[in-house]
């Protein structure tokens, strides 16, 4: 098993987090896993983006040119990664956020979510990471769902425990709109 | 049977066992070697001798470890208050000195002396100002008066290109970490008597744990002034001392001694 | 981060500190810079919390003085920076060698010359295993490629640095820094008090004074100095370390280390998909080179190419390693370019014997 994805949007659209949180479950499940942030001034540009790779082998290289799979949150992301995806790749868009027009059909596997429709149901936009996470999960049964929600207290801190129910309930609908298209 | 004079022999002067056994390096007049034996006297006063961690500096007292026999390690110039630092920190309950000539404290190590001054690490410095590089032949230091010449400076130091000589004592003084700060000179037996009770102040201060203190030794340096060991000591006894005033310009204690 | 974590998730930065605390670090002394300021935040709390000093310094020199003074005292201490500071280290790091002091110092080096960037970068090589300060002079060179292995080679950083009396330096770049990876082997702290050493200052009650210098003036005194140093630095030499992996059959070896070692270990891993017979040599230690392994394989009639983050400067090694077989091509990425295995593929396949033939 090897999986490699890279996550990209706005700073303060928790890409960092859910990227943690990925790296996290996979770690519990006893995968091999990186997690490679860009940093410094790259980040002052107001884009955060983030690189994960799961395997179930030792991992070479934590930086990923052609990733598998691509986790985007805003519309410059797709037009920096979308080209780098590799053929029959996954990607999983934000199309509360970004037009869908823009998205390769034929050449990738392409899911369209409106995380921050989901996440507004929910109670707040803030959320639509989760909601990004969980369909991305789900495009890619590489882990379970199950996984991310038991890592969440890894991430909050504990002042933030109480948000993690909300967050488990995020994955989850994340999950279950790319189960339903 | 004459009376026979009953004596008993009675010790008034002894050299401390730290000072070794040996000829000096230093050139004759130079004030290094008084200010080496009143540390000799001021350590082993306090007891402590064997307590002590010397750390020395680069310049002509850079061979302190040939007269003072102490633990001791060598910095690089000018890094000898972040040298003492480091073993402070490593070993508080050792007491850490550094012995620093004019350029290696005031120029390219002031930085490290203002802020392990500002810092009120628990350790005693030891700054023997001589106006010039000794070591090196003398050029400008730092502290060199204006209009003396050097090497360096041979029409003399400029006011408009080189600026004032430092006051450091005043300028570790006005430092608000710092726990003690005075200026002593060893040009006449009063002066010297005066000095080894100021610089065994900055050593019982660090005894204490009280924090950092500072003497400046005014120090005759006849080789490169192109004097004689009396005009050099005269010298440090007039123009020196008007323009670096003697004293305590900072005392947390304020117990006026 | 959760302490008492047996699996946890840590940046390469952080990796090192916990290492060193491990290690017995007791002092700590550094100045801020980017991309290694994970190092003093984590150890301005952690270091202390067990009994530890930090000293955030007023410059990479002072730091890299106060690690002289307190390897002086037998302790374990450390100093971290990034190119531009460990520049500025490199004076107390020759008093260090020349003393015979054990400090450890970790660079996570940055892109160069001069202010550079903050981008990853192995710029500091030459630097690093010729000395980087004045005089004849070596550094242990330790380079980790993983999380795991910064922790594991800092606390082997601190028993070198002790076992030789020499400053050891552990050579990263900006992608093991900030990456994240669990570490698995956490081991307990254990502090040496360093009381036991027959050279270390701590006051001469009833013993001879000691004395560390680097200052040698009589007649022949530093020549005899130099010898000794050289004849340490030949003791190194079996602290050689590498990882090798699929060299056995392989045509063509690919030769890198640190975070460029593992990137071209993903290239190896896809190139071996399509059936090309290429292999990895990681040099671990820096200095001492691991020449011999290098040289068995070239003596096997392998070829070899050199990837880098720098413009060249390990390939001299490998070239002086391998020189009575072959000689190695060069392939560069230069700093300011993040390398990604895909980018290394066609340079790898290029070089390949037959093709190269
Ligand atoms: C980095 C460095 N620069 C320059 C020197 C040369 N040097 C040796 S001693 C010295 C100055 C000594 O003058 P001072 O500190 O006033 O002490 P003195 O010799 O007068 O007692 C200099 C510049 C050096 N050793 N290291
Ligand atoms: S050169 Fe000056 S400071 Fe140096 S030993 Fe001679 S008199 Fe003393």
């Amino acid at each position: 098993m090897y999986q490699d994805v890279i996550i990209a949007g706005f700073g303060g659209q928790g890409v960092m987090l859910i990227g943690n949180l990925l790296a996290y479950a996979a770690m519990d499940q006893g995968l091999e896993c990186t997690f490679m942030p860009v940093y410094g001034v790259e980040m002052r540009g107001g884009t955060a983006n983030c690189t994960v790779v799961l395997s179930d082998e030792e991992i070479g290289s934590p930086i990923v040119y052609s990733p598998k799979s691509l986790i985007v949150m805003n519309q410059p992301s797709v037009d920096k990664f979308q080209p780098r995806l590799a053929i029959g790749g996954v990607l999983v868009a934000n199309t509360s956020i970004i037009d869908p027009g823009i998205l390769e059909q034929k050449r990738l596997r392409t899911f369209s979510v409106p995380a921050n429709s989901i996440a507004d149901k929910l109670g707040t936009a803030k959320m639509a990471n989760m909601v990004m996470l969980g369909a991305w999960l789900e495009a890619t049964g590489c882990l379970a769902l199950e996984s991310a929600q038991g890592a969440l207290d890894r991430v909050f801190s504990k002042q933030n425990s109480r948000l993690i129910p909300l967050n488990e309930k995020a994955l989850k609908q994340g999950a279950e709109y790319v189960r339903g298209v | 049977m004459t009376q026979a004079i009953q004596t008993e022999e009675k010790q008034v002067f002894r050299l401390p066992d730290v000072l070794a056994d040996t000829a000096t390096h230093f050139c004759p007049g130079c004030h290094h070697g008084i200010v080496h034996r009143l540390l000799a006297d001021v350590l082993d006063q306090l007891g402590v001798v064997q307590d002590t961690i010397c750390v020395a500096s680069v310049g002509c007292s850079v061979f302190i470890y040939n007269y003072l026999l102490l633990d001791t390690v060598e910095s690089p110039h000018g890094r000898a208050a972040a040298v003492a630092t480091g073993v402070k920190r490593a070993n508080p309950e050792n007491v850490v000195f550094t012995y620093q000539g004019d350029g290696d404290l005031a120029a390219i190590g002031l930085s490290e002396i203002m802020y392990a001054a500002n810092r009120g690490e628990n350790m005693t410095v030891v700054f023997v100002n001589n106006t010039v590089y000794g070591m090196t032949g003398g050029q400008l230091a730092p502290t060199t008066m204006v209009g003396q010449k050097t090497t360096t400076s041979q029409q003399g130091r400029s006011f408009e290109t080189d600026g004032a000589p430092l006051k450091m004592t005043e300028i570790i003084a006005g430092l608000p970490g710092v726990y003690f700060s005075a200026r002593v000179a060893v040009n006449n037996v009063k002066n010297i008597k005066k000095a080894g009770k100021i610089l065994k102040k900055g050593f019982a201060n660090q005894v204490q744990h009280k924090g950092f203190s500072f003497v400046e030794f005014l120090a005759a340096c006849p080789t490169n002034w192109r004097m004689t060991p009396v005009e050099a000591n005269e010298r440090v006894g007039g123009e020196m001392i008007d323009y670096f005033p003697l004293g305590i310009f900072k005392d947390n204690d304020n117990d006026g001694l | 981060m959760k302490k008492n974590d047996t699996n946890l998730l840590v940046k390469g930065n952080e990796a090192i500190a916990l290492g060193a605390v491990a290690a017995g670090c007791e002092c700590y002394f550094a100045y801020p810079i980017t991309p290694q300021s994970e190092i003093p935040e984590l150890l301005s709390e952690s270091l202390v919390e067990v009994g530890g000093t930090f000293v955030q310094a007023e410059s990479e020199i002072a730091a890299a003085n106060m690690l002289l003074g307190a390897t002086a005292c037998g302790k374990r201490a450390m100093t971290s920076s990034s190119s531009p500071g460990i520049a500025l280290k490199q004076e107390a790091i020759s008093y260090m060698a020349g003393s015979q002091l054990p400090g450890v110092i970790v660079n996570i080096c940055r892109g160069g010359p001069g202010l550079g960037s903050i981008d990853p970068s192995q710029g500091d090589y030459y630097q690093t295993t010729r000395g980087g300060g004045h005089g004849d002079y070596r550094t242990l060179t330790l380079a980790p490629a993983s999380c795991q292995e910064a922790y594991d080679l800092t606390i082997r950083a601190f028993d070198l640095a002790f076992l030789y009396r020499n400053p050891v330096v552990v050579l990263g770049d900006a992608i093991l820094g900030q990456m994240k990876e669990p570490i698995k082997n956490w081991k307990e702290r254990v502090v040496l008090d360093g009381k036991g050493l027959d050279w270390s200052l701590s006051g001469a009650r009833n013993r001879e004074p000691r004395l560390l210098k680097s200052l040698y003036l009589s007649d022949g005194a530093l020549a005899g100095h130099n010898r000794k140093l050289q004849e340490k630095y030949q003791a190194m030499r079996k602290e050689c370390d590498w990882e090798e992996y699929r060299t056995q059959d392989a045509e063509l070896i690919v030769v890198a280390f640190g975070s460029m070692g593992r990137i071209a270990k993903s290239a190896v891993r896809k190139l071996r998909e399509k059936n090309e017979k290429v292999g990895l040599f990681r040099p671990i230690s820096l200095y001492p080179f691991p020449e011999a392994p290098l040289d068995r394989l070239a003596a096997q009639g392998k070829g070899f190419l050199t990837l880098e983050n720098n413009a060249g400067q390990m390939v001299d090694d490998v070239r002086l390693a391998i020189r009575r077989h072959a000689d190695s091509g060069l392939h560069c990425v230069l700093p300011g370019h993040l390398a990604n295995p895909d980018d290394l593929l066609g340079p790898i396949e290029e070089a390949m014997p037959a093709k190269a033939g």
